[in-house]
């Protein structure tokens, strides 16, 4: 892969809720970051998520749940990349998450981040340069 | 004022500025949340064109900035109206008659998301939401369990539902029938505001102009059948928890307003049958001063305008009534509990502004739904507001401060500003399409975020004043086996009715919807046959159509 190559991040609004402050604010410090990055848009489903997210050839992919459904959505999203050969691509996580769901989350293989309200966006675009370049060193 | 007077006033502000220039500020800006500045003093110059009886007047006579009442808090307390739901309609049941029996004067419904975006709780694209956020509700056999032992006609109930508001009020009244309480003796409010989905909450169904068409059919039906009833509950709320400013809250608003009034008018409707029953739901965010001026504004724009633009005769179409909620935007994961000082601040400029009704945040939101102890706690707050605190013995205690008025006529010029600019989009739906409302809004919460970033605004626990504790909350859990249950209770529904008759009132609904007939009539047979709000609602997909955002950011 070319050195060069921006980091490509798709932010994703899956599920019914259309709360898509935090999904906004985080997209645009992502780019303001240096970063490629796509929104879905709202009301997606999680195969739409995946479908776009390897259209895209994303190296991450930021999930935006503030409506408590982030204990089936994320299993969800990692089943269908699994089942298309892309389990390479990160998934992390943004909203309303209590810290014991956290946990499970990512104790599962389910994310390898979450960010809850108060994150500073810079600590976002820090974790994500350096997941991707650990990922492909 | 002589101008004697005003000589020796101008003297002595100069005379002031001369000692301040000698000293100091400990920052660069003032500012307030929406970024706004803030000058250090303000004086008689900063209200000299203002005339008492033009704009201001007494409480209860127009332009109604002092309050909507003659007697205000007097009279009657504000009603303190808890926004809840969550799992089923047994547990919210339960979870009503508790804040009933603590002294809550008023309903208010939370539904889940599946409700909000008309799908039955089995339905693929539920999975996963029902009961998480509010109440699951299919059915007529819902509503009916949501609100047994509450006899309808003696509280009021507000309804958090917009794109199938007419569903939800429908099954209202049917569940009313199945108590003996018809539908004229019952108050209320749907929220039905679906132009602030479009511009911020999200939560859409239909394009705009069919669900243009079920509002004017609501206000039409309500205004006949249910005239107690607020047939739209106008909301900056969500535009504000998008990241708006207070003004662009104000006036997206208010606009949205005059284009649901200018919506009936041309739907043929009398302004004056409908108009009294337009209701509105503001944010009161942590900026005292600037939240009071802005509902102070809210009253005088609305009355101005529907006056003088819309010709509106009776009076009641002139008032500008408001619930308010307090932000939840505002609330901090890191250290909780000092949300309860924060609501408190909010819930305070809320009376002081002259809200209708109020709902306090409990300090817990901002990790799951309320537990009850929090609830109880956001609830008091509002009890100590009226019974400790002596501020609501007085009417609009804070006019005739230069800061509020000055304030307040600010607002009021800012708001025509975005007036102007909306009309130069050719109106609210024309500035929607265009993401105008959509890029104010991002930009503001953008905005907000890097101030937060580079400690231009500091925000307790968040980026000063931190410390390591992890919170110990006792949060409510929803179990995730009400879905289950709520999915088999659906489907019992459609099992034990008579589904000949429901097919049947399902089918003279979308003939109707193919027309140009009120569609009010028939949802309401529908439910009466228990036919189920997703059921409704795609029939009505089926004939009007989805709605798809160009996604921005």
């Amino acid at each position: 892969m070319n050195a060069e190559r921006k980091i490509r991040v798709l932010v994703a609004k899956p599920g019914l809720d259309g709360h898509d402050r935090g999904a906004k604010v985080v997209a645009r410090a992502l780019r303001d970051g240096g970063m490629e990055v796509i929104y879905t848009g709202l009301h997606q489903t999680p195969e739409q998520v995946v479908e776009a997210a390897i259209q895209e050839d994303v190296d991450l992919i930021g999930l935006s749940i503030l409506s408590g459904a982030h204990m089936t959505i994320f299993p969800r999203i990692q089943e269908l990349l699994k089942e298309n050969n892309a389990a390479d691509i990160i998934v992390m996580g943004g909203g309303i998450v209590p810290a014991d769901d956290i946990k499970k989350l990512i104790d599962g293989g389910y994310a390898q981040a979450i960010f809850t309200p108060g994150t500073h966006t810079g600590d976002i675009v820090a974790w994500i340069r350096e997941t991707v370049k650990t990922k492909l060193a | 004022m002589c101008s004697d007077e005003m000589a020796k006033l101008s003297q002595g502000k100069r005379d002031w500025e001369a000692c301040t220039a000698k000293t100091e500020d400990r920052q660069k800006k003032f500012m307030t949340v929406s970024s706004a500045p803030i000058k250090p003093l303000y004086t008689p110059e900063d209200i000299k064109d203002m005339s008492f009886m033009r704009d201001l007047s007494y409480p209860g006579s127009y332009p109604y900035t002092r309050g909507v009442q003659p007697n205000m808090y007097r009279g009657r307390l504000w009603t303190m109206r808890q926004f809840a739901g969550f799992a089923t309609a047994v547990e919210s049941n339960e979870r009503y008659k508790y804040l009933l029996s603590q002294g809550q004067t008023g309903l208010s419904v939370a539904f889940d998301m599946p409700t909000i975006m008309g799908y039955d709780s089995d339905h693929p694209r539920s999975f996963g939401e029902v009961g998480r956020v509010g109440v699951a509700i299919d059915s007529l056999a819902d509503m009916e369990t949501l609100f047994s032992g509450i006899p309808l006609d003696q509280i009021t109930t507000s309804m958090t539902i917009n794109a199938p508001a007419s569903v939800l009020l429908c099954l209202y009244i049917a569940t009313a029938e199945k108590q003996g309480i018809a539908a004229h003796k019952l108050g209320g409010t749907i929220q039905n505001d679906i132009l602030k989905e479009y511009i911020a909450q999200k939560s859409w169904i239909f394009p705009p102009e069919p669900s243009m068409r079920l509002i004017t059919d609501i206000f039409a039906f309500a205004g006949q059948h249910v005239p107690k009833w607020n047939s739209v509950s106008i909301s900056g709320y969500h535009i504000r928890e998008a990241g708006s400013t207070a003004v662009q809250e104000l006036a997206f608003t208010l606009a949205d307003g005059f284009a649901y009034v200018e919506a009936g008018i041309k739907a043929g409707l009398d302004v004056d049958l409908f108009a009294p029953r337009l209701s509105f739901f503001f944010n009161a965010h942590m900026d005292f001063f600037e939240e009071i001026a802005k509902y102070r504004a809210a009253r005088r724009i609305w009355a101005r305008r529907m006056k003088e633009k819309y010709g509106a005769k009776d009076e009641r179409s002139l008032l500008l009534r408001f619930h308010t909620q307090t932000a939840g935007c505002s609330l901090t994961a890191q250290q909780a509990e000092n949300n309860i000082v924060r609501t408190a601040y909010e819930a305070l400029s809320a009376v002081l502004g002259g809200t209708q009704s109020l709902h306090t945040n409990s300090m817990d939101e901002v990790l799951a739904l309320p537990s009850e102890k929090s609830a109880r706690i956001a609830l008091r707050t509002q009890q100590i507001i009226a019974e400790e605190t002596g501020v609501a013995y007085t009417i609009d205690p804070l006019a005739g401060s230069y800061f509020v008025e000055a304030m307040t006529n600010q607002m009021e010029a800012e708001a025509e500003k975005y007036f102007e600019r909306i009309e130069q989009y050719g109106g609210v739906l024309a500035a929607i399409d265009e993401g105008f409302f959509q890029q104010e809004i991002a930009d503001a919460a953008y905005r907000y975020q890097r101030e937060i970033e580079t400690n231009e605004r500091i925000i307790v626990g968040v980026n000063d004043y931190t410390c390591d504790e992890t919170p110990q909350i006792d949060l409510l859990k929803i179990d995730p086996s009400i879905e289950l249950e709520q999915c088999k209770r659906v489907q019992r529904v459609r099992e034990s009715r008579d589904n000949l008759v429901c097919t049947n009132r399902l089918a003279d609904l979308r003939k109707a919807a193919g027309s140009s007939d009120n569609l009010m009539p028939y949802i309401l047979d529908a439910v009466r046959a228990y036919a189920t709000e997703g059921e409704i609602i795609q029939v009505l997909r089926e004939v009007f159509g989805e709605y798809k955002e160009k996604p921005i950011f």
